[in-house]
């Protein structure tokens, strides 16, 4: 068993060995640079962030409002056909406090990745983004947030907005922390379909109607 | 057991596709290759796509694959090859008799990657090659003169497959480059590694293609016209620059012997209507002629010159315009090539059609710095 070897056989190789050419490396930076489209579905997305607002598309053969959107259903292949706004509030669905930096060393204040179910979108339609304002510490956190916290989200100012995920800062927890029940978050904000609203269990959770943008 | 293709779609090629994630691209192509098989997705038992993570830009691609192919919680084989041997990969799960249909997919969005050349370095060996610092065109150079040489061709041989093939193209609605382009026009473009020249060179395209296949009972059920694969065979070369066999393509010449013996082929010129072969650079075409004995070595450029291999010759080859007028779809081209020889056998291929036309060969390549083909044999 490796773990009862004390001093392994041969000569280790260090770090000034590769820095002072004393073996042979390479090194190439390859320019590995895209501009992806992002499609009918994503841009209208992401234009609607700058403006603070979160679409979703609804689809026709499941009556499911999908988000992020997209122009198909995956399940029922069907295209989706249309645009509904959902809330910028929701409910953690899973969460994690993540330490760990990318040289591997340990953040001073750890950061906390979630899935966010964002109420007016059907049951399971998370996306994913960071929670805010719980806490520097893991013992803060572990208490403040739960599996299935109602949480807002705390947008960038318009003028700051670039029309990415990043338009949102983090979901933080909703002010009435009693507000359990979906829909009782309290945000009144336009959800739903324009016309004849599509009727899911999602749209209706958040309790507000209104027009699509 | 035999297998058959029941249906193809694919989306238009175009040089750029802005309006479309590579998402709903592939879901516009899958939804006419199933309207066209008349399946929906449910009755798909396994899905088999292409894909290259650097052309894609993402690091594990295969996780993206299934939703635009209605693939969510199937089986699904994603491989990093070229679309002709992905389809062999599908006619091999079918004839474990544990699957009825199978779904080939491969897309392609060069456009969306700002430096292609340096995707192709990023594919030459880190030690030997990558130092040297050049344009990984260069690869297609060396491969051009000396079979130019081998063969005594010319620069001119080479440029009269791009006009012809432009040519060919401008009757194909779904062709992205198109071009009434003359022999001259090709020699006079810009040098990139000489010989090798600009026009000498396929034009990238965006698009998707979807196939379905199916095991002979079901295809039957599923349409009267079924396209059958008939031989499929694919070969790989050694990677070493240093020693692959510049003067001749030996992984399509092997491919070829196994698609053909598989199909019961002995005399392909005879026997094939028409074939789509690989012309990703203009001498490719030479070159992949010889290699599936079209044209015995060095006759190729003679025959073409003689109009043998064009639309209205004894044996079209690329009637649809092949990658240097439809467009180089990265490893989705051996499927486009597939997608066009099925429309030819059935008739469908418009103003593309070869009258007749009842057994097609598909034949493609990696691309650079690759040495790796394959062939399939389709008949009706
Ligand atoms: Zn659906």
């Amino acid at each position: 068993m490796s773990v009862h070897i004390r001093d392994y056989p041969g000569i280790p190789l260090k770090d000034r060995d590769i820095g002072e050419g004393r073996v042979l490396t390479t090194e190439w930076h390859v320019k590995a640079q895209y501009a992806w489209d992002t499609g009918a579905a994503l841009s209208r997305f992401f234009r609607a962030l700058k403006e603070g607002k979160i679409y979703g598309r609804w689809c026709p053969g499941c009556d499911r409002i999908v988000v992020p959107p997209r122009m198909f259903c995956e399940w029922c292949f069907r295209p989706t056909v249309r645009w509904v706004e959902v809330c910028d509030t929701g409910r953690v669905n899973t969460f994690s406090v993540s330490y760990v930096n990318w040289d591997a060393s340990r953040s001073a204040v750890p950061r906390v990745p979630a899935v966010i179910e964002l109420d007016g979108a059907s049951p399971g339609m998370g996306i994913m983004h960071l929670l805010g304002e719980v806490g520097d510490t893991l013992e803060e956190i572990l208490r403040r947030v739960k599996v299935g916290m109602p949480v807002r989200a705390v947008w960038k100012p318009p003028a700051e907005r670039q029309g990415a995920i990043t338009d949102i800062l983090y979901f933080a927890p909703c002010r009435d922390e009693g507000a359990t029940e979906p829909g009782g978050c309290g945000c009144g904000g336009a959800v739903g379909a324009d016309r004849a609203a599509p009727t899911t269990s999602g749209t209706d959770a958040c309790g507000c109607g209104g027009g699509e943008g | 057991m035999r297998v058959a293709i029941v249906g193809v779609g694919a989306t238009p090629l175009r040089s750029l596709s802005t309006c479309a994630s590579f998402r709903e691209l592939v879901y516009e192509a899958a939804v006419r290759a199933y309207e066209d098989a008349g399946i929906a997705p449910k009755d798909v038992d396994t899905f088999v796509a292409v894909s290259e993570d650097y052309w894609e830009g993402t690091a594990i691609f295969d996780e993206y694959v299934p939703d635009q192919l209605g693939a969510v919680l199937k089986p699904v084989h994603t491989i990093c090859a070229d679309g002709i041997t992905a389809l062999g990969a599908a006619v091999m799960q079918l004839q474990t008799g544990r699957f009825r249909i199978a779904v080939v997919e491969g897309h392609a969005k060069p456009s969306n990657v700002l430096y292609p050349s340096h995707i192709e370095a990023f594919a030459l060996d880190p030690v030997f090659v990558r130092p040297l610092g050049l344009n990984p065109r260069f690869v297609a150079g060396l491969g051009m003169r000396r079979f130019l040489a081998e063969r005594d061709y010319t620069e001119l041989d080479c440029a009269r497959v791009v006009a012809q093939n432009r040519r060919h193209a401008l009757d194909n609605p779904w062709a992205a480059h198109p071009a009434a382009v003359e022999p001259e026009d090709v020699l006079a473009s810009e040098p990139l590694a000489e010989p090798l020249k600009e026009l000498d060179v396929a034009p990238y395209a965006d698009g998707a293609v979807v196939l379905v296949l199916a095991t002979e009972e079901v295809a039957r059920e599923l349409r009267d016209d079924p396209v059958f694969i008939r031989g499929i065979g694919w070969a790989q070369d050694t990677p070493d620059l240093g020693q692959q066999d510049w003067g001749r393509a030996v992984y399509c010449e092997l491919a070829a012997a196994r698609a053909y013996r598989m199909a019961g082929i002995r005399d392909p010129v005879r026997e094939l209507d028409l074939a789509e072969v690989d012309d990703t650079f203009s001498y490719k075409e030479l070159q992949h002629l010889e290699a599936l004995g079209l044209a015995r070595p060095g006759d190729a450029a003679a025959m073409l010159k003689e109009g043998f291999f064009s639309r209205c010759g004894q044996l079209p080859v690329n009637p649809s315009g092949g990658n240097l007028g439809a467009g180089y779809l990265l490893d989705a081209s051996g499927l486009r090539q597939v997608a066009e020889v099925v429309w030819q056998l059935r008739g469908e291929a418009g103003a593309c059609q070869v009258p007749g036309a009842e057994v097609g060969l598909a034949q493609s390549w990696r691309g650079i710095p690759t040495a790796a083909g394959a062939v399939a044999v389709l008949a009706r």
